[in-house]
């Protein structure tokens, strides 16, 4: 698994991409998909393995860095560690945040790893089902993905409707496909194309992201100082074992769903934690079982999001449909095929990903301290610094300015989007989705001549469409329950 | 928890056309019933042609259950009214502000200009003084990325006032 690894290159790739993605995910507002989208255009000059490594790493590295900052400031440097906060904060105000980073780290280390183990017995699986899908199982799929995205998402579960079909609407704009008629495009050639996935997403985040550090300029944070990272206790390591286990389990599942991945991962386990713990009194003022089940969840959400991305082309992040656009450009085609054509190629991100969980813990144990620093950047001269290299970076795809101008609108949008509550996730995930979406109702309706009936006759899609109605209703079940 | 009752009921106090449901509500019905009927506008493949449906199919089907749905969060913020979002800040429409004049100067003089105006811009207004810093944020910093994915990664940049000093 790790030999196509073992050449300097690749470590070099290896080790920049965990500590960009330390850097990433401590700074609050960014994180590994703004970041990875930021270094895209960079992963031109690489080939495709050093490029997906370099990403992957990205991922793994900058979802346990958001410990750092929450921790030691009280503010999640990515969504996927606001469950952090809750009793990482807490125990560092008693004077035990290296403490508290120790566990962070442990328990991130030790989800990770897991999910890769998941990835690697999981994916080959799903991959060889999937030689059974045909357009109609695809496209039932797609469908599933996108009510999951809206069922178990953050927010409203209606606004991540409206924001998933918002996201495949986006993918129609351009030359039709199938037939080459022009759509939503309104005279202007370089619309014909399509809008590429690049300038929105650094849209979405990035620049929705610096739209809203503009309104939080007078924020103060408190830091609470770092002696060092300390390893957690023998007592530590009874009381959390068995929290780290299930939270990563969780994870892993979590993360193979297509919704917000390490978040609600995260979310999850912390809660689950609560309700296993002997001492759920203490969740909120600083325990330690909160910091594992947190933690150990929203990394193990990473290699389970891989799962899906790999074997059907299905994202199942942000992150990971960045990823899946950094293996479209690099000419690399998700799903079954992949396994069969390309073992080394996948095994080489495996074992990527594996060491990327080894080096973020010693980088996290060793440098945390140094890390945390570079919250000290005041925004006022970051944000700007991120604006030329996002610019840069959206022109670079495909040297148009006219999607220069599309990632401004976008981040206009997307900040607009996130005040009144609708999450941008499920647009990402809507426009990779799309063509697929579209590509295989279309085809299928071929096949079945037109009749939309057929697809009940098709054992796996009509599998795929009940799950997305149980879906639906899950949402509308869980605010019952709440009322009740 | 009595903030966020406050802020309920304050927003519950406006006339409906103030309320954050309703602008959400109205921008995209609006949009969403324009671009429908820009979809009447698109050319329709010959049946012999045609392969399941229309071109046009699709994004019509979209563009109605975003409406649809949009219908359903409006009606249910009646029973539970959205929280009233803070005013915008000042630093928020200066921001928006340097957007606009990134594409303006963009378009008309340079794409670096433009940058480094924006960079220079963005710094200044949300609180940073000192000269040093902002050279480094408006021109030190914008250069070496351009040097960058000019050198190593081979790109050219849109031609204008300062980038032809460079090519020429």
């Amino acid at each position: 698994m790790m030999a196509p690894l073992f050449s300097s290159k690749l470590l070099i790739v290896l080790l920049f991409g965990t500590l960009f993605g330390l850097i990433l995910g401590v700074l609050p507002g960014l994180g590994p998909t703004t970041g990875g989208a930021l270094i895209l255009p960079f992963t031109m000059t690489l080939d495709p393995l050093s490029a997906i490594v370099l990403l992957t790493s990205i991922y793994c590295a900058g979802t346990y860095g958001g410990a750092i900052t929450a921790v030691l400031i009280n503010t999640p440097g990515t969504p996927a560690a606001a469950a952090t906060c809750l009793d990482g904060y807490p125990l560092a105000q008693k004077g035990e945040a290296g403490r508290a980073l120790g566990m962070a780290t442990v328990s991130s280390t030790v989800g990770g790893i897991f999910s890769v183990i998941v990835l690697v017995f999981f994916a080959p699986v799903l991959a060889k089902l999937a030689y059974e899908f045909g357009q109609p199982e695809y496209f039932a799929l797609a469908i599933f993905g996108l009510t999951m995205l809206a069922s178990i998402g953050e927010g409203s579960p209606i606004k991540n409707l409206i924001a998933g079909a918002f996201g495949i609407l986006i993918s129609t704009i351009g030359k039709d496909f199938m037939t080459s008629i022009d759509r939503f495009t309104y005279g202007i050639n370089e619309l014909s194309v399509g809008i590429g996935f690049i300038p929105v997403v650094v849209g979405l985040f990035a620049i929705s992201e610096m739209l809203t550090q503009s309104t939080l300029l007078d924020q103060v944070f408190k830091r609470v100082a770092l002696k060092a990272v300390k390893l957690p206790s023998l007592d530590d390591y009874k009381k959390t074992w068995k929290t780290i286990l299930r939270s990563s389990g969780i994870g892993s599942f979590i993360g193979v769903l297509p919704a917000e991945g390490g978040t609600v991962a995260s979310l999850i386990g912390y809660s689950e934690a609560k309700r296993f713990s002997k001492e759920p009194e203490e969740f909120g003022k600083g325990s330690i079982e909160g910091i594992a089940g947190a933690e150990a969840a929203n990394n193990a959400a990473t290699g389970g999001a891989m799962v899906p991305t790999l074997a059907l082309g299905i994202p199942g992040s942000a992150t990971t449909a960045v990823i899946l656009t950094g293996l479209i450009i690099h000419g690399v085609r998700p799903g079954p095929d992949l396994f069969r054509e390309q073992p080394d190629f996948l095994y080489g991100i495996f074992g990527a990903m594996l060491i990327a969980n080894v080096l973020f813990f010693i980088f996290g144990f060793f440098g945390a301290k140094l890390f945390a620093r570079i919250t000290l950047v005041p925004n006022k001269i970051l944000w700007p610094m991120i604006f030329a290299v996002s610019v840069c970076g959206t022109y670079s795809l495909s040297q148009s300015i006219i999607d220069v101008w599309i990632m401004l609108f976008f981040g206009v949008l997307g900040f607009f989007m996130r005040r009144f509550g609708f999450s941008v996730v499920p647009v990402i995930i809507g426009l990779i989705l799309g063509e697929l979406v579209e590509g295989t109702l279309r085809q299928s309706l071929v096949i079945f001549d037109g009749n939309w009936l057929m697809f009940l006759t098709r054992p796996i899609a009509l599998t795929f469409f009940i799950l997305s109605l149980i879906a639906l209703a899950f949402p509308l079940l869980r605010t019952k329950k709440q009322k009740d | 928890m009595n903030n966020v009752q406050n802020k309920k009921r304050a927003n519950k106090s406006l006339p409906f056309f103030f309320k954050d449901e309703f602008k959400v509500f109205f921008v995209i019905i609006f949009f969403s019933t324009i671009l429908l009927i820009s979809t009447f506008t698109f050319d329709k493949v010959p049946p012999i042609l045609n392969r399941g449906i229309q071109p046009a199919t699709f994004p019509k089907g979209l563009l109605v259950l975003i409406m649809f749905l949009t219908t359903i969060i409006y009606y249910l913020s009646f029973k539970n009214p959205w929280k009233k979002e803070k005013k915008l800040p000042k630093p928020f429409f200066l921001t928006i502000l340097s957007f606009i004049l990134f594409v303006i100067i963009s378009k008309t003089l340079d794409f670096f200009l433009a940058i480094a105006v924006l960079s220079i811009f963005v710094s200044y207004n949300w609180g940073e003084k000192r000269v040093f810093y902002l050279l480094l944020v408006g021109i030190i910093f914008p250069l070496v990325v351009f040097i960058f994915f000019e050198m190593i990664l081979g790109l050219r940049f849109p031609p204008g006032i300062i980038t032809n000093l460079y090519y020429y």
